[in-house]
């Protein structure tokens, strides 16, 4: 019996579960992939928004700007690059820089600080390159960037080093509500028996509510797509730039990542479906103008990729938060499209707080480790520290990655913390071993036979990211004979 | 600093064994061979078909086995050391190079570098293609080195993008071992590829190859299930919608292009040319860095490897010239490509005696072509030929002591 069962391992999941870790309880996370952040939380815009455009006195703006401040503290403890680089709106018209105030408003009395109207030149001073034609702009020094599926892996993997069981290919199909207990029945007839759920399932969150008797929202996908542009070519941009937002949703940006990199992101397309997250030629062309409205000299002809994430739209407007009415065992963190990310941290505290007051027992224990370690990666050593690792481990002397200069050590370390399946994906995101120019050109064979070795899963069933994903289909001619 | 070396190599694929043979020869008593592998011999080590050397040797070698030649050579001359499994990091200008294998950090002091990296593909994030992003899409060579290296198979029904080499030759390849290639998709009215693999790889197998088509989008959720493929626009390249259709297939080969591996070379300085994506040089194949010197893949694509081995062996040679302080700075003129003329290497001279040879491409095909290179008003070279592709490197011969400005490399239809 568990006291309580995290379905879904997303950011908001696995941000819930470390919080939970704090406490004397027995808690499991259901996962349907094969590893954390396989939804939302590994394809989004990684920007910790300041807060300002949530309307004021709804859940999100509460736990946008309440995780916002959040973030220095989980991001230091959990060893996840946090950048605080601040945010723009540009505005490119007299109407757009009234959307722009209302923004502000929006942002002041939701608590936002540091907010700022900036003229044009105070605007092209803060991020050079930006369009001449804009005619002004909201500043927001909180506006951070982060790495999100870092942050998702960091919080599961602090929660499991704290006790949190993690189970993957685990799609929770049949949930049955009991007197004193739930339980959560997989595809596979897996069966975990818990006092409460906390329903994190994403874009599927709705479902899981259904099964649970609480049919009060539904839940639809919007598709946003990116263009991620070379590293060489991303110099071009500082800060977050965002243009005045439209209906729906904050529109096309221009940021940098942590890695260095810059994107142009995301379209927005209204009910894609939940799993669609193809991307489209005329989603990347709509990409490239925008992008260059915001900033001309984007090198929009330089992409290493392209991706698209479903933002998962709640039908009341809102993230659905706390206690179900219909079903006193089922908490809800439900319906958290974006600002979802920034605003993990706290709907994790929030949630810990609703499942007290629906009755769980929360005694703090002692032994809490809130650090979740991860060793530099050899790309960013000095020659002293590439010196003293390799002399203490000869595998960061074989790099594997090329063009992101990723080593053994830290491939054979990303397999072996890995707490669902290792996948060709999983290391990529865990060390940037294929995220290079060369995506995985040169590599890919090399992971695999690594996997192979640290893992213990033979070639022919490694995959790309779970499910039908096999990278090979069998042997050769000559190695059958 | 751990050391100090004459000439320092940075790979030891064909170009980088070549380089450091002559650079030995030509006097340099220690070169010193560095190369990320745990075996010499470069790309060609996963090229197991034939068709090496023929220019070369004179005779008909796979590729490990023209490679073995050379590897053999190094192995039995006591100046040159080749150290595998090392990386190098960085490469200053004053020729300070940083790598890093299971014995640690090294950094060499070296009289000389040659620069011989090779090039790595071009992906489908380079191109854009639309759709989903499931297993099953490989750039040619990666599955090259699946196939004929792991002996794994990467799909059983194939289609692949782009007619460069390395595609024709795995598409024939994948034939070989059981799978159906559907087709070769070809953007442009003509092949990348060699015209000899045209013929034996697709012909010889029955595969067909479309011009003009492209893949607009690519399906499947977890692993490849199809790719829509549509004829392309002559004039603007745009695909027409109206042609799309929908090919089933589990894997995608792209053999889009090759990119030289030039990261090391920027952080010498060293001027780049925006055409070959490598380092602007001279005849020696000297970059603008001094002392630095670049031969092979690195410095722009060749579809022949005896190509790469007579550029590596003047590398070479000038790099043990540099170091032992016989190569003396000279003022330079510029190559400069004119008319239907992509690139020319080199893309400087030095004014003198004896000849040079231009190597250079066309970005459209000539039937039949005139080449002119000339000198101011000067005429140096006017020949026709029957054809010129961009699949095919050409090469052309010029007097140096009829150069005493910058020279062009032009060619036209007639
Ligand atoms: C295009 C885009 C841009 C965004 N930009 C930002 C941004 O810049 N800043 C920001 O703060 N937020 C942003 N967001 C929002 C943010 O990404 C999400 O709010 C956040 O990732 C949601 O996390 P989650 O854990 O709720 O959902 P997810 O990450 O989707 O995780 C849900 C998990 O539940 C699992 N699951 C579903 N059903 C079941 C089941 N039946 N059984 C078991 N498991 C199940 C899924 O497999 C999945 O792993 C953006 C979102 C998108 C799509
Ligand atoms: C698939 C394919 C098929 C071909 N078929 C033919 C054919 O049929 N006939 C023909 O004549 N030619 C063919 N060629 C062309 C010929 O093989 C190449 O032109 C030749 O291999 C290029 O030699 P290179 O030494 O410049 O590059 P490579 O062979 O690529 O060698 C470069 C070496 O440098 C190493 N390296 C790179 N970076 C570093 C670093 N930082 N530190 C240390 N080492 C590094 C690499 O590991 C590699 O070993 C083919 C090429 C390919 C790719």
């Amino acid at each position: 019996m568990y006291d309580v069962v995290v379905i879904g391992a997303g950011v908001v999941g696995c941000a819930i579960a470390r919080q939970l870790s704090k406490y004397k309880i027995r808690v499991a996370v259901l996962e349907a992939k094969v590893d954390v952040a396989m939804g939302a939380s590994r394809a989004n815009s990684a920007i910790v928004h300041a807060g300002y455009d949530c309307k004021p006195g709804t859940n999100m703006a509460r736990v946008n700007v309440a995780g916002n401040a959040m973030y220095d503290e989980w991001c230091r403890d959990l060893c996840v690059p946090l950048k605080r680089v601040g945010s723009l709106v540009a505005a490119f018209s007299e109407e757009e820089m009234e959307q722009v105030k209302k923004l502000r408003d929006y942002g002041e009395k939701n608590g936002v600080p540091g907010l700022a109207i900036l003229t044009r030149e105070e605007a092209l001073d803060k991020q050079p390159g930006l369009s001449p034609e804009v005619v002004g702009a909201l500043w927001a020094p909180t506006g951070a960037i982060t790495c999100p599926y870092e942050m998702t892996i960091a919080c599961a993997e602090n929660a499991h080093d704290n006790g949190v069981e993690f189970y993957f290919d685990f799609l929770a199909e049949k949930i049955t509500t009991l007197r004193d207990a739930v339980e959560v029945e997989s595809d596979k007839n897996v069966l975990f028996r818990s006092r409460y759920v906390v329903n994190a399932a994403g874009v599927h969150a709705d479902e899981i509510s259904r099964l649970m008797g609480d049919d009060s929202f539904t839940i639809s996908g919007r598709k946003g797509e990116y263009i991620l542009l070379d590293r060489e070519a991303s110099g071009f941009v500082q800060r977050v730039v965002f243009q005045a937002p439209g209906p729906l949703g904050k529109g096309v940006l221009v940021s940098p990542t942590v890695d260095g990199n810059a994107f142009i992101g995301p379209t927005a397309v209204d009910d894609s479906g939940k799993e669609d997250t193809s991307v489209t030629q005329a989603g990347v062309d709509a990409l490239k103008r925008a992008g260059v409205r915001s900033m001309p000299q984007v090198p929009a002809n330089r992409p290493i990729t392209a991706f698209a994430g479903i933002r998962a739209i709640p039908s009341t407007g809102d993230f659905i938060l706390g206690q179900s009415k219909a079903n006193p065992r089922l908490i809800q963190a439900a319906g958290i499209c974006s600002p979802g990310l920034s605003s993990a941290p706290a709907i994790a505290v929030e949630t810990v707080e609703s499942l007290r007051r629906a009755g769980l027992n929360l005694v703090e224990r002692g032994d809490f480790n809130p650090v979740r370690k991860k060793e530099k990666p050899f790309r960013a050593m000095t020659q002293e520290e590439r010196a003293a690792a390799v002399e203490k481990d000869p595998r960061y002397g074989r790099v594997i990655c090329r063009c992101e200069t990723v080593t053994e050590a830290e491939i054979a370390a990303a397999i072996e913390r890995t707490l669902g399946k290792a996948t060709l994906d999983g290391v990529k995101r865990r060390t940037r071993a294929g995220m290079g120019r060369c995506q995985g050109g040169f590599c890919a064979p090399r992971v695999m036979e690594l996997i192979e070795k640290y893992g213990g899963i033979p070639m022919e069933k490694i995959t790309k990211n779970g499910g039908a994903s096999k990278m090979i289909v069998g042997r050769t001619r000559q190695e059958e004979k | 600093m751990d050391r100090k070396v004459d000439v320092a190599v940075i790979g030891g694929g064909p170009a980088g064994l070549a380089a450091a043979l002559k650079a030995h020869e030509a006097g340099a008593r220690q070169v010193l061979v560095m190369e990320r592998d745990s075996y010499p011999g470069g790309i060609l080590q996963q090229c197991i078909h034939n068709g090496f050397g023929l220019h070369y040797f004179g005779e008909e070698l796979t590729g490990p086995e023209y490679a073995q030649r050379f590897v053999d050579q190094v192995e039995h001359t006591d100046g040159i050391e080749v150290m595998l499994d090392t990386m190098v990091l960085s490469v200053s200008p004053d020729r300070v190079v940083t790598a890093v294998g299971k014995a640690g950090l090294i950094t060499v002091q070296a009289g000389a570098v040659v620069l011989a990296m090779g090039c790595r593909e071009r992906t489908r994030g380079a191109l854009g293609i639309a759709g989903t992003r499931p297993a099953g899409v490989y750039t040619a060579g990666c599955a090259q080195r699946l196939v004929n290296m792991e002996g794994m198979m990467p799909g059983r029904r194939v289609v692949v993008l782009g007619s460069g080499d390395i595609g024709l030759i795995m598409a024939r390849r994948m034939v070989w071992e059981g799978a159906k290639v559907e087709m070769v998709c070809e953007l442009m009215p003509y092949s990348s590829g060699l015209n000899r693999n045209i013929v034996q790889c697709l012909e010889d197998n029955g595969i067909p190859l479309y011009f003009n088509t492209t893949v607009v989008e690519i399906h499947g959720q977890e692993r490849v299930e199809g790719v829509t493929v549509a004829e392309v626009d002559p004039a603007t390249r745009a695909p027409k919608m109206e042609t799309a259709r929908f090919v089933p297939c589990d894997t995608l080969l792209l053999s889009v292009g090759l990119i030289p591996e030039n990261e090391l070379t920027k952080g010498t300085g060293a001027d780049m040319d925006p055409v070959t994506s490598g380092a602007v040089v001279d005849a020696a194949r000297q970059t603008t860095a001094e002392g630095i010197f670049a031969c092979g893949n690195v410095l722009h694509v060749h579809d022949l490897v005896d190509n790469v081995s007579r550029e590596a062996a003047i590398a070479g040679e000038n790099a043990a010239k540099y170091a032992l302080g016989k190569l003396n700075k000279a003022e330079t003129v510029r190559v400069m490509a004119q008319g239907g003329v992509r690139y020319v290497v080199p893309q400087r001279l030095v004014k003198g005696e004896g000849k040079a040879e231009l190597y250079f491409r066309v970005g459209a095909a000539f039937k039949p072509a005139r080449l002119t290179i000339s000198c101011a008003e000067r005429v140096l070279v006017s020949k026709k030929k029957l054809v010129m592709t961009p699949g095919e490197m050409e090469k052309a011969e010029i007097d140096l002591s009829q150069v005493d400005g910058d020279v062009t490399v032009r060619v036209e239809e007639g």
